[in-house]
């Protein structure tokens, strides 16, 4: 299948509306008592994205802290074996092992430019709760973090991480007892510590600005991946840009830095929480996108090995991106995600996270299909690395 | 289209739809024993805003297969024994599922009166405005809502308005803050629908206090951890005695 590029190409993932909105998506829908606070943040960001003084801060911590840029990898072994060029941004190599440690530092630089003591944060496999303990650890702030019960046991380390970094870890008991319990449950708490707190959201999801926000932060990705290709491959874009979606943050990220190319954008989910394909238009943690529900709208859970895939909502600009054509918008089962990872580490001995895995897999049954032809040059985000799912995958048969 | 007393404080009680098999018996206790309107709760499986009582009300109300249509048949049921108004409680994807028209027109043919939707700020309610009709969509307003918000708020809203008397989620709490004294001050001076506050009030003394500086309160968690701890029709009844009392003897 074919994503052509549309002359909106040139507009998209540029601001959103005053309002927050992609096309239809987005948007605000937060009790009233949490309304001043994202106000809040939204003139607190805008100030802040237009300041070199905080540009030249976090780029400073990018670098000298996270250790960016990461590398692009060419994936040599498996790209002679799928016949396509498969180049690999390695978002696993950053400090606390993925791209969520970006997208933190940013939010908590905001934060103490605000004069905020405390940092909230949902967390699905752990890492982005690890990324907010570890940036609050070097800030100074206080670290709330609310985690899923179900997620606690099968992210064990991270949630070991976690405490050791001196955040608090919170046991979300409700609902399906995973990201989106946690994410319910750090809203509710921002609404009685609005004075003190900043809710770090980890992905391109909750009420504007953060899906905005969020996917400024992650460009980062995109815009060094983007710079990268321009040396390593003669036509000096990929033709395929893929990557894992959850909220879609690492996704947004590296989009970003391909909108305006002619780059296919290709956004992998997992098959058991695939609002993208399985979804229909919903309100959900703040924001309207699409939104894997029943028919009276009672939320539906999603089933994911990986932790940080099984989240029944999606960014709002993934959906907008979808309803353009700028983007196309693909699912991978366990199975797929599990082989993949095995795969990927048996060819270029880079153990990549289950999340990550998503994309690879996808890579994996295209190559060498219309989907994907062979001789295809495509860059693959690798979002973070596969420490924490060792337990996971050790149950696992190889 | 609410019409509310004018004549006393007011009270309006809130009931989780079909959170137990008997539930519209509690609704007529409620109404026998001085509710001047009833929310009834629309469950949605994420309520944002709620605190731990109403969020298992919710559960316990989905798990056993109250969906919008179940309930809506119930109260068909005891339409004929109903002497107070209905306001829907919910939140704003039940809203988005059917479409706002659909949804509005349906509350109305099922005789409702109003709708509260928590999650939907004062931004976003265009397009459920435009679908209301004589439904009157109530608006919240939070300790933290700044002056002009607040004008706005007034100016929107139909019914009454309805002033969210901590920064926090729905629960009971032993008293009645300072901020929502004065979220009730400033709200009565800008606007002459009914004030109401709600959130955390729980008994006789609490709505004693709210009755002096609002128009009366909702009273949600109270009810439900009552309601989900078994309470009886007339366990619920004196609850509702109390809160009337209370308000009743309230000094304006
Ligand atoms: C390694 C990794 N990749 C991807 C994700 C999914 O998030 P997003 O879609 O926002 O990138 C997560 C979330 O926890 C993650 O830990």
């Amino acid at each position: 299948m074919d994503v052509a590029v549309r002359p909106q190409a040139a507009t998209v993932m540029r601001e959103p509306s005053p309002a927050g909105r992609f096309g239809e998506y987005g948007g605000r829908y937060v009790p009233e008592s949490l309304v001043p606070a994202c106000r809040e943040v939204d003139e607190a960001f805008r100030a802040a994205w237009s300041d070199p003084r905080f540009r030249s801060q976090l780029t400073g911590l990018l670098r000298a802290y996270a250790g960016r840029p990461t590398a692009l990898t060419p994936a040599w072994r498996l790209s002679a074996e799928l016949g396509v060029t498969v180049l690999l941004k390695r978002e696993d190599l950053v400090h606390t092992g993925s791209h969520k440690i970006n997208n933190v530092l940013g939010q908590a630089l905001l934060a103490r430019r605000m004069g905020k003591k405390h940092l909230l944060a949902e967390t699905g496999a752990g890492q982005h709760g690890v990324a907010a303990a570890t940036a609050a650890a070097l800030l100074g702030l206080g670290c709330t973090v609310f985690m899923g019960e179900r997620d606690i046991e099968r992210q064990a380390l991270n949630v070991h991480r976690m405490r050791m970094l001196g955040a608090t870890v919170v046991p979300v008991t409700t609902g399906s007892r995973t990201l989106k319990d946690a994410c319910s449950e750090a809203l509710r708490h921002w609404v009685t510590t609005v004075d003190d707190a900043y809710y770090c959201v980890g992905s391109v999801i909750g009420p504007h600005p953060y899906p905005w926000m969020v996917r400024e932060f992650q460009r980062v990705i995109g815009d060094e991946a983007r710079a990268q290709c321009a040396e390593h491959l003669p036509a000096g874009t990929p033709d395929y840009v893929v990557a894992c979606v959850g909220g879609g943050s690492n996704a947004a990220g590296t989009f970003a830095g391909f909108v305006d190319t002619p780059a296919r954008l290709i956004g992998v989910e997992a098959a058991g929480g695939a609002p993208l394909s399985d979804g229909v238009p919903g309100v959900l943690h703040g924001f309207r996108s699409q939104l894997l529900q029943d028919d009276d709208g009672q939320v539906r859970e999603a089933h994911s090995l990986s932790a940080g895939l099984d989240y029944p909502g999606v960014g709002p600009e993934h959906a907008y991106l979808r309803d353009l054509g700028r983007a196309r918008y693909v699912t991978a089962d366990d199975d797929e995600a599990v082989a993949a990872l095995h795969r990927l580490a048996r060819t270029e001995g880079i153990l990549c996270a289950l999340e990550s895995a998503h994309a690879v897999a996808w890579v994996l049954r295209a190559a060498g299909t219309p989907e994907l032809p062979a001789g295809s040059t495509v860059l693959v985000t690798l979002s973070g690395r596969g420490d924490k799912d060792m337990p996971t995958l050790m149950g696992e048969t190889c | 289209m609410l019409s509310l007393r004018k004549d006393r404080k007011l009270f309006l009680p809130y009931v989780t739809g079909g959170v137990v098999p008997q539930w519209t018996d509690h609704l007529l206790a409620l109404q026998d024993a001085g509710a001047d309107a009833i929310e009834v709760g629309l469950p949605f499986s994420d309520p944002m805003l709620d605190g731990a009582v109403v969020q298992r009300a919710s559960d316990q109300a989905i798990a056993r297969g109250a969906t919008v249509d179940a309930i809506l048949a119930d109260l068909d049921r005891i339409r004929g024994d109903l002497r107070v108004p209905l306001i829907a409680f919910t939140y704003t994807n039940l809203v988005e599922r059917r479409g706002a028209d659909r949804f509005c027109a349906m509350l109305r043919e099922h005789g409702f009166g109003g709708l509260i939707l928590p999650d939907l700020p004062v931004d976003e309610a265009g397009p459920v405005l435009a679908a209301a009709g004589d439904l009157d969509l109530v608006q919240l307003a939070a300790p933290a809502t700044p002056p002009d918000r607040l004008e706005r708020i007034c100016a929107t809203s139909r019914g009454f308005v309805y002033a969210v008397s901590v920064m926090g989620v729905t629960g009971e709490r032993d008293t009645l803050t300072a901020e929502a004294y004065g979220l009730a001050g400033r709200l009565k001076a800008l606007t002459d629908l009914p004030v109401l506050l709600g959130f955390g009030i729980s008994g006789r003394e609490q709505a004693r206090q709210a009755g002096a500086v609002a128009d009366g309160v909702a009273v949600g968690a109270a009810v439900m951890r009552r309601i989900l701890d078994g309470a009886t029709p007339a366990d619920l009844g004196t609850l509702a005695t109390e809160i009337r009392a209370g308000l009743d003897s309230a000094q304006v």
